[in-house]
């Protein structure tokens, strides 16, 4: 039986956080998943957005980690080399009974401690030339921002593992046994993992695996999400993340460019029975046109590329759950955390290991801890004479393999060489973007599926799009039998 | 800056003819950048049968078609890079391009010309409702696996248009060894050739079924079935229509877009086709850049990608040689095509004008006008013209020398 | 009387044949031949990839010389997926000579290097 000081279940945001604060200690720590990628939950499924926390309830877990960690990520993008920009958003006021409404939600912010701004119709209109005329005012908060989400997680996590933690994948955790000084948590493939402390940050499942212990007073009522991506155009559709005013179900449908300049509409909101359960429907597709439009009326939406849905943790608590279990102080639950949660998660890292796990465990600092991933290549952003000196060193630089995206073999190769490296056709698109533009992988996919199949020594029809037997190919028709 | 006179952008069908016929007008430096590793394009992975009726009086596969291309290429020694992406491209005619050998490098160019090709509409594109299992592949991407590398991406398959790719894909498939179980078309009528119906189709018994679609995905993780039903003229799904169909892969045949970001990413207009706008030399509204083959409208038959590619090679050169100052004048269409390449004639009219076009729905036993102001300057009998099929017709140019205002294309009672 | 698309080029005519072998509807002789050929003993052209031995995950497209049997489609098939070639190859190759002795041969499609 392997043997862990801390064993996490889950490898979102929360769980890549986690694991990559406590790499900083001198323990064991092991980070499990159920899915063939870390981050392939609702981490990879949302709004990408780094809220500035206007909106969240004052005193809520909500508004705490939030705000906390809205501050951080300026330093997390540098270390971890994820894309992230403050481009600020903007909560509109279309209709005149709604400006009571803005200043409410400025009352809000100040409680919060979130610098926001109320603006005229004429100073939205001039920030947001594209914005519905009838405007009547908005809410601007200069330290929204825009991350890539999928990468926010693959790099924190492969910080985590070259910083020493264990990653397991396709590990599905189904029992846990309580014993003196710790856990044995026991998997659907027979595999024994046994641990002081554990952290549950099994998202979407959190409330199956808290249960697996004791009984909690709280329950995952799962919502969906709806998207649409457009395709990249010219920029300028809409400079800041736009959000209609919150209500019940959440922040609304937000319209607002993507770090990869693509353009995201949605979500909507409606519970789901089924944690899994990502299809999508027509009905509520023309619903998240119709509310985007309100805000944004010249959306092209001839422009989609694809239309996505992510499941929210939504928690009949209505905050994160951030706790012990009841009556296992060393049994951490992270449960609920839905939006704001990719934002709250390096906050929530921080607080789950400087507050709880130091006193349950002693934390002896690393001497060889490093908070930086390896620099990763950014051809788009590079000078002509840096990027011909990066081809002159290594050629796979010039060649490029997702022609949508501009994707050379090179960044393919290096995902490959990294310590998270995709073991799926998907987990690599969530790395480079091979796949993510208007043909959506019909040009590349073969390609990279190649790649794949080299770097692991498979056969063709052994490459997964995603999970484990998802194989994109059935049978070399032509091969001698 | 290294200077060139021409740059080819995509060395398919289109491209290698707007070469070879830029070189046989006198342009000998000229560049064709090809982002595969071979040239042909396309045609590399239809090894069907059927290309060449027009240009050689014989049935050739697309491998073969694309051979007696690249013959031609290599005899006159037009210079080709393979593996060569061009990243972007500026109205100055400046082509930042992308290889392992030289890294990347800019060049200037007297003239460019555009024949990247189309892409498939994706899954993504038209919203199916249900589940995002593996399993959904476009007929194109499915034809590389078949067709270049030897292998079949399922066994059981349902297939989603009826386009041509998808009608040659359910031939290639079944006689492969997997089971077609249907082609649905949410259109009354079918996409794809008559005669890929016939021989794709009827000879395997595989059912087509009109006016039907996807109601819904099934399957987590890996398709499982799909849900057919029919559609009513609003295309919305008829309830009580429903037909189970456990399969593991749909195929998606339902559409080709002309493939145009670096037009676009110059503000290039584009027409409804979304390819570019262009003049009857096929040069577009930027000065020096031309466009021909699928990049500007999808073409049914490779032979007329070919002509237009040659169309294009002509203009380019002619451009090099000599920049013309010319008028022009609109080219419009009745609401019974879905568009007209090209959009404008150029003035005085110096050659035979040949237009190409797709009606919107099957039309019979009619005739094609075109008319200046009120004079016909072109009338032709058509008894049948469907969407699938592309229109072509040439007007002399002996009718068109005193033009002054836009011509007229227009579907009449005979 | 039959009615039928002619499948020898992508015109796709629709032709009709009466009792006594007679074909309209055709815009070329071929339509006709066609149409009679369809009516006693159909043909088609078939279409395939052959294994390639010093290429992986590589396969060069090959055809019939000429129209085939109709229901001896899924015999060539079979005969070609037991048979491979050594690049390089060229279009024009022959890969199977007078398969089932019907004097038609199997042809490489594709240039391979």
């Amino acid at each position: 039986m392997k043997k862990f000081d801390v064993l996490i279940i889950g490898s979102g945001a929360v769980g890549a956080f986690v694991a990559r604060n406590l790499s900083k200690y001198q323990l064991d720590v092991a980070l499990l998943d159920k899915e063939n990628d870390v981050g392939n939950m609702t981490s990879m499924a949302n709004s990408a957005i780094v809220h500035s926390g206007y909106d969240p309830v004052p005193g809520t877990n909500k508004a705490k980690f939030n705000v906390l960690g809205n501050k951080m990520f300026d330093k997390i993008a540098d270390e971890l080399d994820v894309e992230f920009e403050r481009i600020g958003s903007l909560t509109v006021a279309i209709y005149e009974n709604q400006l009571p409404m803005l200043e409410d939600l400025a009352k809000r912010s100040e409680q919060n401690g979130v610098e926001v701004k109320l603006l005229n119709a004429e100073e939205v209109k001039k920030l947001e030339p594209n914005i519905n005329p009838e405007v009547k005012g908005a809410l601007l908060a200069p330290t929204a921002g825009i991350i890539n989400p999928f990468n926010l997680v693959v790099h924190a996590v492969e910080n985590a593992v070259d910083n020493g933690v264990n990653l397991f994948l396709n590990e599905e955790v189904v029992s846990i046994e309580t014993k003196e000084n710790g856990y044995v948590v026991r998997t659907r493939k027979g595999n024994e993992y046994e641990a002081k402390v554990v952290v549950n940050a099994a998202g979407l499942y959190s409330d199956k695996i808290a249960e697996l212990v004791e009984p909690v007073d709280w329950k995952i009522t799962p919502r969906k999400g709806q998207y649409y991506v457009l395709d990249h155009y010219k920029l300028g559709l809409v400079n800041h993340v736009i959000f209609p005013l919150p209500s019940e179900k959440g922040k609304g449908i937000l319209v607002s460019r993507t770090t990869s300049d693509d353009y995201i509409v949605g979500p909507s909101s409606e519970p789901v029975e089924d944690p899994s359960d990502l299809s999508t429907d027509s009905m509520t597709l023309a619903n998240v046109k119709n509310q985007a439009k309100d805000m944004v009326p010249g959306i092209p939406f001839n422009q989609a590329i694809r239309a996505f849905s992510g499941n929210r943790a939504t928690c009949t608590r209505h905050d994160f759950v951030i706790e012990s279990a009841p009556h296992h102080e060393t049994f951490i639950n992270l449960g609920g955390i839905e939006s704001p949660g990719l934002v709250s998660s390096p906050a929530i890292g921080e607080y789950v290991v400087e507050s709880m796990i130091r006193n349950m465990l002693p934390l002896k600092e690393k001497a060889n801890y490093n908070p930086r991933v390896r620099p990763y290549y950014h051809l788009k952003k590079m000078k002509l004479e840096e990027r011909n000196q990066l081809i002159k060193e290594n050629r796979d630089f010039g060649e490029m393999v997702c022609f949508c995206e501009q994707v050379s073999l090179g960044e393919v190769k290096d995902a490959l060489s990294r310590s998270v490296p995709p073991r799926s056709v998907k987990a690599m698109k969530k790395r480079v973007r091979a796949g993510f533009g208007k043909c959506q992988g019909g040009f590349c996919q073969p390609r990279i599926l190649e790649e794949l199949a080299k770097h692991y020594g498979l056969d063709w029809t052994e490459v997964n799009y995603d999970e484990e037997n998802t194989n994109i190919l059935k049978e070399n028709v032509k091969e001698l039998k | 800056m290294k200077q060139v006179d021409l740059v080819i952008i995509g060395g398919g069908s289109a491209g290698m003819a707007a070469a070879i016929q830029a070189y046989d007008e006198g342009i000998r430096d000229i560049l064709i950048l090809e982002k595969d590793a071979r040239l042909g394009g396309i045609l590399n992975q239809c090894i069907h049968n059927g290309f060449g009726l027009t240009e050689f009086k014989e049935e050739l596969s697309g491998p073969e078609y694309l051979q007696r291309f690249v013959d031609q290429v290599k005899e006159r020694g037009i210079k080709f890079k393979l593996q060569s992406f061009v990243l972007n491209i500026t109205k100055d005619k400046v082509i930042t391009y992308s290889n392992a050998e030289e890294g990347v490098v800019e060049i200037q160019a007297k003239a460019i010309v555009m024949a990247t090709g189309c892409y498939e509409r994706s899954a993504g594109a038209i919203q199916i409702p249900g589940d995002r299992p593996k399993g959904v592949i476009t007929a194109g991407t499915a034809q590389k696996y078949l067709n270049i590398n030897g292998y079949l991406v399922g066994k059981r398959v349902v297939i989603l248009g009826s386009g041509d790719i998808g009608l040659i894909m359910a031939r290639r498939m079944t006689l492969e060894g997997a089971k077609v179980l249907c082609v649905c078309e949410l259109m009354p009528y079918s996409n794809g050739l008559q005669r890929n119906i016939a021989q794709c189709l009827n000879d395997f018994n595989i059912p087509l079924y009109l006016s039907h679609s996807i109601s819904k995905i099934v399957g987590k993780e890996k398709l499982e079935k799909v849900v057919v039903s029919q559609v009513d003229e609003k295309f919305q799904f008829i309830p009580g229509t429903e037909m189970e169909f456990e399969c593991d892969t749909l195929m998606l045949s339902i559409g080709l877009i002309p493939y145009v970001s670096l037009l676009n990413n110059i503000d290039c207009p584009t027409s409804s086709t979304r390819g570019a706008i262009v003049y009857d030399n096929m040069e577009t509204m930027i000065d020096g850049i031309f466009a021909c083959g699928n990049c500007l409208h999808v073409h049914d038959v490779v032979d007329f990608v070919t002509i237009e590619g040659r169309n294009a090679g002509h203009g380019a050169a002619q451009y090099i040689k000599e920049k013309e100052e010319h008028g022009s004048l609109k080219i419009e269409v009745d609401p019974n095509l879905a568009y007209v390449v090209p959009q404008f004639v150029r003035t005085p009219v110096k050659e035979d004008l040949t237009l190409k076009f797709r009606v919107r729905k099957e039309i019979r036993d009619k005739k094609v006008v075109v008319r200046h102001k009120d004079e016909v300057v072109f009338s032709q009998v058509k008894l049948v013209m469907i969407p699938s099929e592309m229109v072509i017709l040439t007007i002399k140019k002996e009718k068109l020398q005193d033009i002054t205002e836009p011509l007229k294309v227009s579907v009449e009672d005979r | 009387m039959k009615e039928m698309v002619c499948i020898v080029c992508p015109r796709g005519c629709h032709l009709t044949v009466d009792d006594n072998m007679n074909v309209t509807g055709n815009s070329c002789p071929r339509g006709a031949k066609y149409a009679i050929s369809e009516l006693t003993h159909p043909t088609r052209m078939v279409t395939s990839t052959v294994r390639i031995s010093n290429r992986d995950n590589m396969v060069a497209s090959v055809k019939t010389s000429e129209a085939i049997d109709k229901s001896k489609m899924f015999d060539v098939i079979k005969a070609v997926n037991k048979m491979s070639v050594k690049a390089p190859c060229h279009v024009g190759d022959i890969l199977i000579k007078n398969i089932f002795d019907t004097g038609v041969d199997i042809l490489i499609t594709k240039d391979v290097e």
